[in-house]
């Protein structure tokens, strides 16, 4: 099926996410979440801070545990792969950190060959240096590879912080409030570079966010959060049809305020 | 009764003693995925490299200006009682024991657990609150082993060698202060020095160096890797990487002493 110019395939679900649920002490974080992604889809979930939103994605990769309920990524079940074969399903799966993550003892061009390196120690210098100039063209910053995290602007590190995900060409990319922090402007051109990753290296995404631009631009489906369970799930404009409640409040800040 | 409640019930020193035994876990299970990891291919040279030039390397200008010092202060201290029994030619191997035996391998200690101790646990906990530590997990590198067993590792084998550079120059310390009094020459003194050092004395100063520095490594390493809290956690990690290893090395010092003298 093809939907904003990309073809999904919603015969095959990536992520398959059933009654999901995390406490931390007496909080209780997510509350029974069902979710499903399926191939070459962009998924946004919304909600307001502290809802469980980065911890929903944080259990996807095996950060967290889950309490109770079951995440099968890519046919794994990801709670229960032992270290070696969690390793090997996270070379599947990117993942962009809010706060970009950049190893800042590194320069650009070590912070994306580090996990190439390591992952596959056969490379040689030429094919890693090669790589890196292909991920770099990809996310806009061809001149940065020699830069430290700390020369960069919150807009060219997260870019960088993507292409670190990106070098391992993973089937799935997860994205940690893309957008968080940045002006209007570096926000379109991340909204770009998220929609130009799914076209370029064929990923399936969920996009954490509480930013409405962004989940219109890049979102194939929107699920909305609140108190630990999604309270409406549909494209964007089938979402915000009804501005009621917490969809109004979300509307109104993003668009009018 | 929620947990919050039993928890606020509980008697302040209970849940102190409750800590220090959780803690004493945590630190025992961390020991063990230490070994467990360190002897699992592959092994990081490059990194294991960098922090031994960083936990050696770096060390070795402190490390020498503190062993001439006590090396020439621990002689002008010893020869006016020496003197007053006329034995000022016992100088060379007293300083020499009490280098091999004692100074040496705790001060080198020393230095480095608030030297390297303090970088270690503020490196890594910086790399904790900022989330480098998860990035690598969801890059498919193992961190631990990446970060903890070479920091360890490479703490476990320079201290030992930094200990014996240190009793060297501090037996030079003692030299260059007994030659400007007695004129005693080079060879002499290192003769007279090392007569009286056994196999024991050495085997006791490498057992305590290489348990310093594996403890130094642990500790610090512990206190960066489990760091919450954001910067006052760096900060923190920091604080009791160097608190915490001194008062170990003190413990062991005692512990080991005992055991050796008893073998001796």
């Amino acid at each position: 099926m093809k939907e904003n110019g990309h073809y999904i395939d919603k015969n095959e679900t990536v992520i398959k996410i059933r009654d999901l649920y995390k406490s931390f002490g007496d909080k209780h974080v997510l509350q029974g979440i069902d979710l499903d992604v399926f191939k070459g889809e962009n998924v946004v979930v919304l909600g307001r801070s502290g809802t469980g939103k980065s911890v929903l994605i944080k259990i996807i990769i095996g950060l967290l545990k889950p309490d109770a309920g079951t995440v099968n990524v890519l046919g794994e079940e990801v709670d229960q792969l032992r270290d070696a074969d969690l390793r090997a399903l996270r070379l599947k799966v990117g993942f962009s950190f809010q706060s970009s993550a950049l190893y800042d003892s590194m320069t650009v061009g070590e912070n994306l060959a580090f996990p190439l390196k390591r992952n596959n120690r056969s490379l040689t210098r030429d094919q890693i240096r090669k790589t890196i100039d292909v991920v770099l063209d990809a996310i806009g910053l061809p001149d940065t590879i020699n830069q430290y995290p700390s020369e960069l602007s919150g807009g060219q590190k997260k870019r960088i912080g993507i292409g670190r995900t990106l070098i391992l060409r993973p089937e799935i990319m997860l994205y940690d409030e893309p957008t968080a922090g940045l002006d209007p402007i570096t926000c379109m051109e991340l909204n770009k570079l998220i929609n130009a990753v799914k076209e370029r290296f064929n990923t399936s995404s969920i996009i954490i966010t509480h930013d409405l631009t962004c989940a219109k631009e890049v979102g194939d489906r929107v699920a909305v959060m609140d108190e630990g369970r999604f309270v409406r799930q549909g494209t964007f404009d089938e979402v915000f049809t009804e501005k009621e409640g917490l969809i109004k409040s979300f509307y109104d800040y993003n668009f009018i305020q | 009764m929620s947990s919050t409640n039993e928890k606020q019930d509980k008697p302040v020193i209970t849940a102190k003693i409750d800590g220090f035994f959780i803690t004493f876990y945590d630190i025992a299970v961390f020991i063990a995925r230490f070994f467990r990891e360190a002897f699992r291919p592959p092994v990081e040279w490059g990194e294991f490299v960098r922090q031994c030039y960083q936990v050696g390397y770096k060390s070795l200008a402190l490390v020498t200006v503190t062993g001439f010092i006590t090396g020439v202060v621990f002689t002008e201290q010893s020869r006016p009682t020496l003197s007053e029994f006329g034995v000022t030619a016992w100088l060379p191997s007293l300083v020499a024991i009490a280098v091999v035996r004692a100074l040496a391998p705790l001060i080198a200690a020393l230095i480095c657990a608030g030297k390297v101790g303090s970088s270690i646990g503020a490196e890594l906990g910086s790399m904790k609150v900022t989330e480098q530590i998860d990035a690598m997990e969801v890059s498919a590198i193992n961190p631990f082993r990446y970060l903890i067993v070479t920091r360890v590792t490479a703490m476990t084998i320079c201290l030992p060698l930094l200990m014996f550079y240190n009793a060297l120059i501090g037996c030079m310390g003692s030299y260059f202060d007994v030659h400007a009094h007695e004129q005693t020459s080079l060879i002499a003194f290192f003769d007279n020095a090392f007569a009286q050092i056994t196999f024991l004395d050495y085997t006791t100063a490498l057992t305590k160096a290489i348990l310093y520095g594996f403890t130094i490594g642990i500790v610090s390493c512990y206190q960066g890797w489990n760091a919450t809290q954001g910067t006052m956690g760096v900060g923190k990690a920091a604080n009791v990487s160097v608190i915490v290893s001194m008062f170990l090395i003190f413990i062991e010092e005692v512990i080991i002493v005992h055991v050796f003298n008893s073998i001796r």
